[in-house]
């Protein structure tokens, strides 16, 4: 029998899953890959075959124009890779389509969380906390700093300036997968049923969910509307159009951001923004620390993200640790 | 103190001037007594708690957090008041409602050094932690929200509709929380009694003269020294000195506090004494001179002697208890002039009246004022009153030419504001050599103005289509566009690669059609250093 844990290697472009000789999340292409989400940097185009939930295969279609090698597998689904690996597809809570990855070989059981949280999200079935040996986890919001506030506090936020300014309108920049439809969901779920306009490049993104079931309520393209009509209402954009000369056709904007680093003062103020919606997809530090407890692994392994400080507090607690240099992820939008 | 930290809050955010005016206007119209005195003493820098550090409030989290995970967490904020604000651990058990601002203020200024450890935590757990954060600024000083002491007294003249000049004329007269500015302002009260007390009075301005010609009957010229514009005042056996925003500079320059001793209140130029420029021994020294004196806690004996600073006067407020401000100009400069005896010579000298015939012989004399320790000449109405602020027609400047330097388009920033989103911001450089024999640039100095809305977007498509290197919110140009840039004078600066520092650089007009090759080298300006 080989040493523990040693069929999955972190390798600097992915992680690799070595008797099925496959990868999860590769920032290259590869002959074989299991993806966790449709995030362009855990998403890369180009593999031969592509194991995901429909959703993700869906938005990679979207975004590379091509299925080819796509292999669905639904939630909960166990399938078998070569190597005797079993894979099983678990809800991870971040966006549309977003899993865990259980992999399954030789008695050892490994979790690779991908990114993750544990609120409550309109757009998505919640988080499954998954028994392991191993935990493979994400640790983008890993500083002690980071409690995000409660999405409902930050939307009437939103909803707060837009009474209070009807002349102006509140444009919200977004991620365009994810932050999103999360927003206008929630938006929906407060009670704003009036139409949200929206930037070109979030149209297609919105349609899919739809597609999916997630119903985001009347959206209109701010392309189509004249200025006027856009006088208090509620404008989504993606986070690099906010000070971006499109946003020059909008009726003086109060320029608003829906990211978990909105909770850092200065990071709102470099990018000129004046309301900071604290809004997240990724687990913050009492999320990491909870689900690390709760999961109860023999170890866990770190990835992207500020991997320092959630080692450090895995020592603290007498937990097994380590953490994985992995390339190409990227944290800045969200 | 919830409402305190959402203003200071919401201020961070705010960019524009207009907004952070209505804000704290807002603020100080609804807040109640005293905490609106006292916000408004904490947004004009004017609290301090002396019990409570930076380092104080580092120590109180590193016995409640991890030390390892406090370094990592303030390294990636990059404020040790926001982190600690983030970091302290909520209290698990039922805590008393927040404190009102006023009830911080009592329980900071009450903490003693030792004290403190244990006094600010039981603050702290009353608060959230943008509540704690708005406590930690206030408690360490320097808000840094983008609010001047200035305009936080404009807001507070507009909030209650009375005049900013009324509010700097009594502002010095009280401490905080000025209930009695609010009584006067908010209730119609008397004003507070202004006699006696070394205040600053609010300076007469002037307009630029532009295109103006003016009748020298009516008006007269006067140097305008290249100093910086002081206020000194003496009354109840005090003497203060007061920079143009009413800051009060004495410590800076204590040689100039025993200075005066009679009962007066007089306007005139900061300098240095010095050869440098003008050439004649004991003649003013450049700004840079001063600028070796400027924003000094404690002065040194040796920065005394080297620099010994005295007052170039131009007009009297006050003398003798009497406000001469209603006076025409004639007449206070006549009353100017006789009391110049009674003042040391070594610390004061009166700034000439400029003997021109008509004004064509003025302009003459402006445009051979190049090499003197002068930035232009002033044109006052000989029978103006002294007037606070700027009044249309009374006082006009007028600068000596700027010098001109061709330099190349080197870095572009994003402006903020109603420039967000262009790039508006320009780092320019000239050559260290011939250009054509592999020189390179060295930039020289930065400039955000000088140019129209039209140009402004001529640039910024100029930059967004030459770009050949990203940093963040900066792009790298190549090196194609040139500017004329205008400016007051050049002087050696270690700050630079270049090793020189422009003053008031702007862009005088856009060189499309000259080739970068053809730009100035750093030696063309160098040989305009005149210190």
């Amino acid at each position: 029998m080989t040493a523990p844990f040693t069929w999955i290697r972190p390798e600097p472009h992915g992680i690799h899953v070595v008797p099925a000789d496959c990868w999860i999340d590769p920032s290259i292409a590869v002959p074989n890959a299991l993806v966790t989400h449709g995030h362009a940097d855990h998403a890369r185009g180009g593999h031969g075959r592509t194991v995901a939930t429909p959703e993700t295969l869906a938005i990679m279609e979207l975004r590379y124009q091509t299925r080819e090698g796509a292999m669905p597998v639904q939630y909960g689904e166990t399938i078998s890779l070569p190597g005797d690996v079993k894979a099983t597809f678990v809800p991870a809570g971040h966006v549309l389509g977003s899993a865990q990855i259980l992999l399954e070989h030789a008695g050892e059981r490994i979790v690779v969380t991908g990114d993750y949280k544990r609120r409550p999200d309109p757009t998505c079935p919640p988080f499954q906390p998954v028994s392991c040996d191993v935990l493979v986890t994400e640790a983008t919001f890993g500083l002690p700093v980071f409690r995000h506030p409660p999405v409902e506090h930050e939307i009437s936020k939103l909803l707060a300036a837009r009474e209070r300014y009807p002349d102006r309108c509140v444009l919200v920049g977004a991620y365009a997968l994810g932050k999103a439809q999360r927003v206008i969901a929630e938006l929906r779920r407060a009670g704003h049923h009036d139409v949200i306009y929206l930037h070109g490049a979030l149209e297609r993104m919105c349609r899919l969910y739809e597609e999916f079931g997630i119903d985001l309520g009347d959206l209109q393209l701010v392309a189509d509307t004249p200025k006027e009509k856009l006088r208090g209402a509620t404008v989504l954009c993606p986070p690099g159009a906010l000070n971006d000369r499109w946003s020059r056709r909008l009726p003086d904007p109060i320029t608003a951001m829906a990211s978990g680093w909105m909770l850092v003062r200065q990071r709102a103020r470099q990018r000129n923004v004046e309301l900071p919606l604290v809004i997240s997809d990724h687990a913050d530090w009492g999320e990491l620390t909870a689900t690390i407890k709760e999961v109860d692994p023999a170890e866990s392994w770190i990835t992207h993200g500020r991997e320092e400080a959630l080692l450090r507090w895995c020592q603290l607690h007498q937990r097994r640790a380590r953490a994985l240099a992995l390339a190409g992820y990227e944290d800045e939008d969200d | 103190m919830q409402r305190f930290a959402a203003l200071l809050d919401a201020l961070v955010y705010t960019r524009s001037r207009n907004g952070k005016l209505d804000l704290i206007a807002d603020y100080l119209r609804t807040a109640p007594d005293p905490d609106r005195g006292w916000a408004l003493a904490a947004l004009t820098d004017a609290t301090s708690f002396p019990a409570v550090k930076s380092s104080t409030i580092r120590n109180i989290l590193m016995e409640r957090v991890d030390p390892v995970l406090f370094v990592l967490s303030r390294d990636f904020v990059g404020d040790t008041a926001e982190t600690a604000s983030l970091l302290w651990p909520q209290p698990i058990t039922d805590v008393m409602p927040p404190p009102s601002l006023a009830e911080a203020v009592g329980a900071l200024a009450n903490m003693t050094r030792v004290s403190v450890l244990t006094e600010l935590p039981r603050v702290l757990d009353r608060l959230d932690a943008d509540g704690r954060y708005a406590l930690f600024k206030l408690a360490t000083g320097g808000l840094r929200v983008g609010v001047s002491a200035r305009l936080a007294k404009t807001a507070f003249a507009q909030a209650f509709g009375v005049s900013v000049e009324e509010v700097e004329e009594y502002w010095h007269a009280l401490a905080p929380p000025y209930t009695e500015l609010f009584a006067w302002a908010a209730d119609g009260a008397p004003p507070p009694d202004t006699e006696a007390l070394p205040l600053f009075r609010p300076f007469m301005l002037a307009h630029p003269l532009e295109d103006t010609e003016v009748d020298l009957t009516d008006y007269v010229a006067e140097w305008k020294w290249d100093g910086i514009r002081v206020q000194i005042v003496h009354a109840g056996g005090e003497t203060r000195l007061f920079s143009r925003t009413g800051d009060d500079v004495t410590g800076s320059f204590p040689e100039m506090a025993g200075a005066l001793d009679f009962p007066a209140v007089l306007d005139g130029e900061l300098l240095v004494r010095g050869s440098h420029q003008g050439g004649e021994a004991g003649g003013a020294a450049s700004f840079n001179a001063l600028q070796q004196r400027l924003g000094r806690k404690t002065v040194s004996k040796t920065t005394l002697e080297s620099y010994p600073a005295f007052v170039r006067l131009y007009d009297v407020l006050l003398l003798d208890g009497e406000d001469l401000r209603e006076l025409p100009w004639t007449a206070r400069r006549t009353a100017l002039e006789k009391l110049m005896p009674r003042l040391p010579s070594d610390r004061f000298d009166l700034s000439p009246v400029v003997d021109a015939d008509h004004f064509e012989h003025l302009t003459e004399i402006r445009a051979g004022a190049r090499d003197e320790a002068i930035e232009g000449l002033m044109l006052k109405r000989r029978d103006s009153a002294y007037v606070a602020g700027r009044r249309t027609g009374l006082w006009y400047k007028w600068k000596r030419d700027p010098l001109l330097v061709d330099c190349v388009l080197m870095y572009a920033q994003r402006g903020s504001g109603k420039r967000s989103s262009f790039y508006s911001d320009y780092t320019f450089g000239c050559w260290d050599g011939d250009p054509d024999a592999g020189a390179e640039l060295l930039p020289v100095g930065k400039a955000y103005f000088g140019f129209t809305d039209e140009e402004l977007r001529q640039i910024d498509r100029h930059v967004r289509t030459h770009t050949v290197n990203r940093f963040g919110p900066v792009r790298e140009t190549d090196r194609s566009l040139v500017f004329e840039v205008a400016f007051d004078s050049v002087h050696a600066s270690k700050r630079h690669k270049s090793g020189l520092a422009m003053r008031f650089p702007r862009i005088n007009r856009i060189r499309w059609d000259k080739p970068a090759h053809e730009a100035d080298k750093i030696e063309t300006l160098r040989a305009l250093i005149r210190d």
